[in-house]
């Protein structure tokens, strides 16, 4: 796995202007993205997931979004933000490309699926139509479709969803992109398709040397593809490491709870543990770190002040006052000890887990 | 689809039926007798009954119904009560000329309010888009009687622009700009009332259209917004506005009663009004029948259009 940094994010702020006044939907995000790796960002609906990595693309509303003045997205020593339409209209599906949660609907229902997708080959390459066809039908094969040829001369709705979902991924392939974002890609797909997509995104990253974002708010899926992850919660990223790393040893509260929420094989309790109360609401965020409020492990200065990022390893880093030099010791929830004592056995590493993340990406070629 | 049209074809034959027998019924309930017309003051109770037996009036309504529709089945429409003329002969005189003011009306106002509803539709919410909002609104609350005779009065009578009404200056070698004249006026109070109509079904339609999903994927490909609207947008916001056009269609043929009226335009509108008034039995039933015809016509068309526009629409059967 190279290593260069392909796409920086650097305090991305977007608001959205409402009705009821400005909604700061995404407060500061920072994180860079390394080529040929898959970042995966978690987080509730609502934390400004899908929102940043929309304006990633600039595919937000034009007139309601205003952009942070310092924010910045470098993309090949470019600032995305400031970057005039035409230009942007180059890089979206070129050399950014998404794929969209609902596959039932993100797809035009009166237009050919293969025409869908040799319209976006024809947008940013020059070549006669007919040849643009063929690639579209190369593509549909690619991602598994079955008689890619017959299948291309059809409308979306003769596909099931988990056939539409390849085609998404065909489409936002068709030139060959640096980046790929996939907004929940498997969310509306039942599980044995999702595993199937993710394989396949997976295994197509590998194939076309390309980084992969991954939203999603399913920890399992996160298990699945990710290299890295960042968590977010109420418009900011509160913790972001290496898969293992945040699987095995999260640091913050919210992690904690996301990991305890999760059902695992062995769970015997009759409930299933939730996080308490509701995100905050955006209009009004409250003073200090925005998770105080829910926060069973909350110190007096969560309510005050909102904690800076604490560095845990070189690849892991969360933003909690707990991992202040002095903060006092809290006791995590059983699990996250569990999980700690794993890490420590048999993860910890001087290289930040970077060879678990190396088993990974080779485990898509398969 | 050709098993569909014909079952349409097919079921359309007994409607027309059904509505022949409701429109002869209530054509026969107006008050007022057409024998009127026929009698003068010093006429005997002997000699109107004689005019109405003339005129088939003696009969039950049943049998007058049964000789109606059995004569317009071998195409004979009758006569007018009123000028004694073939209907046929009125009806066809009068087509032409409504024709012309309708179709050239409907162009107008498609051609006008298609790009502006869009216009508006991109522009949501902006001084355009408020400015076109309004336009349609002044312009559906306007009566279209009102209007006209506004028009008549500054262009015809003030100004001296454009002759009042009609079609034609009579005993004149008329030419196409004599018609074109004549034309003006009341195309513009027409298309106003189309056009007001059609721009807010497809303002709608388009709004509609911009919010799916799929124009945020033809975005994320990195398609031009031309090429987005073209490719994706249009298309997708056709079905209303096809409806749209699938209820003016019929108008084409069945004239504008108010504005033909106003404009002294000699088509079917104004021949309706005339046929009322003097209890034209067989005009009204031709006017009727030759309408309800148009309507069935036009549904069907639309329903075709809709599956040819939207490939999730089939027909079965």
């Amino acid at each position: 796995m190279t290593t260069d940094t392909i796409l920086k994010v650097n305090n991305l702020h977007v608001s959205f202007r409402t009705l009821d006044g400005i909604v700061d939907a995404v407060r500061g995000v920072t994180f860079d993205l390394k080529r040929g790796e898959t970042l995966a960002i978690v987080g509730e609906s609502g934390s400004g997931k899908s929102v940043s990595m929309k304006a990633i693309n600039r595919v937000l509303p034009r007139k309601n979004t205003i952009f942070g003045k310092d924010g910045e997205i470098i993309y090949e020593g470019k600032n995305l933000l400031s970057l005039p339409e035409e230009e942007m209209e180059s890089i979206r599906g070129r050399k950014i490309a998404m794929i969209f949660q609902d596959p039932m609907t993100s797809l035009n229902p009166t237009m050919t699926v293969g025409r869908q997708i040799a319209e976006s080959i024809l947008t940013h390459e020059d070549i006669p139509k007919a040849e643009a066809m063929k690639e579209a039908i190369k593509l549909m094969s690619l991602v598994g479709i079955r008689n890619p040829e017959e299948s291309s001369r059809n409308y979306p709705h003769q596909f099931s969803g988990g056939m539409r979902q390849r085609v998404m991924i065909a489409l936002s392939l068709a030139c060959k992109p640096d980046i790929l974002i996939a907004d929940e890609p498997t969310t509306a797909l039942d599980v044995t398709i999702q595993s199937q997509i993710l394989d396949l995104i997976d295994d197509l990253k590998v194939k076309l040397n390309m980084s992969v974002i991954f939203i999603t708010h399913d920890l399992g899926v996160v298990a699945h593809v990710a290299d890295r992850v960042a968590v977010m919660y109420a418009g900011k990223i509160i913790e972001i490491g290496t898969a293992e790393e945040i699987f095995y040893n999260p640091q913050h509260p919210y992690t904690w709870g996301l990991i305890c929420s999760m059902p695992t094989l062995d769970t015997t309790d009759d409930h299933l543990y939730s996080i308490p109360g509701a995100p905050p609401n955006m209009l009004h965020m409250p003073k200090g770190d925005a998770f105080a409020p829910r926060n069973a492990y909350a110190l007096a200065i969560d309510f005050e002040k909102e904690p800076p990022f604490f560095k845990v390893s070189d690849t892991h880093y969360a933003a909690t006052w707990l991992l202040h030099p002095q903060a006092p010791a809290v006791t995590p929830p059983a699990e996250i000890i569990r999980r700690q004592e794993i890490f420590n056995t048999f993860m910890k590493q001087e290289d930040g887990g970077s060879n678990y993340a190396y088993r990974h990406t080779s485990s898509g070629a398969r | 689809m050709g098993k569909y049209i014909l079952k349409r074809v097919l079921i359309s034959i007994p409607v027309l039926f059904l509505i022949s027998i409701g429109a002869f019924i209530l054509v026969h309930l107006t008050p007022g007798d057409p024998a009127d017309m026929y009698i003068s003051p010093d006429m005997t109770a002997a000699q109107v009954e004689m005019t109405r037996a003339a005129l088939g009036l003696d009969k039950p309504l049943f049998i007058q119904y049964v000789d109606w529709i059995a004569n317009f089945l071998t195409g004979n429409m009758g006569f007018s009560f009123a000028d004694r003329q073939p209907v046929l002969d009125i009806i066809s005189q009068r087509l032409g000329p409504t024709l012309i003011l309708m179709s050239i009306s409907l162009i107008v106002a498609y051609a006008t309010a298609i790009p502006l509803g869009i216009i508006a539709a991109l522009h949501k919410n902006s001084k355009l888009d408020r400015a076109i909002i309004g336009w349609t609104f002044f312009n559906v609350s306007f009566p279209p009687f009102f209007l006209g005779l506004a028009l008549i009065y500054i262009f015809a009578v003030e100004l001296d622009l454009l002759p009042t009404g009609g079609m034609e200056v009579l005993g004149m070698e008329n030419d196409g700009i004599d018609l074109a004249e004549h034309l003006v006026l009341p195309v513009i109070v027409m298309a106003s009332q189309f056009s007001a109509n059609m721009i807010r079904y497809v303002r709608a339609s388009v709004l509609e259209v911009l919010g799916q999903n799929y124009i945020r994927t033809a975005l994320a490909k990195g398609l031009k917004w031309r090429q987005i609207l073209r490719f994706h947008v249009l298309r997708n916001s056709l079905i209303p506005i096809v409806t749209v056009i699938g209820t003016d269609l019929p108008k084409v043929i069945g004239g504008a009663v108010i504005t033909e009226q106003i404009f002294q335009w000699p088509g079917i509108g104004s021949l309706t009004v005339a046929a009322i008034n003097s209890r034209d039995y067989p005009v009204l039933m031709a006017i009727v029948i030759l309408s309800a015809i148009a309507v069935l016509i036009a549904n069907l068309t639309v329903d075709i259009a809709y599956a040819a526009i939207d490939p999730r629409i089939k027909y079965s059967k």
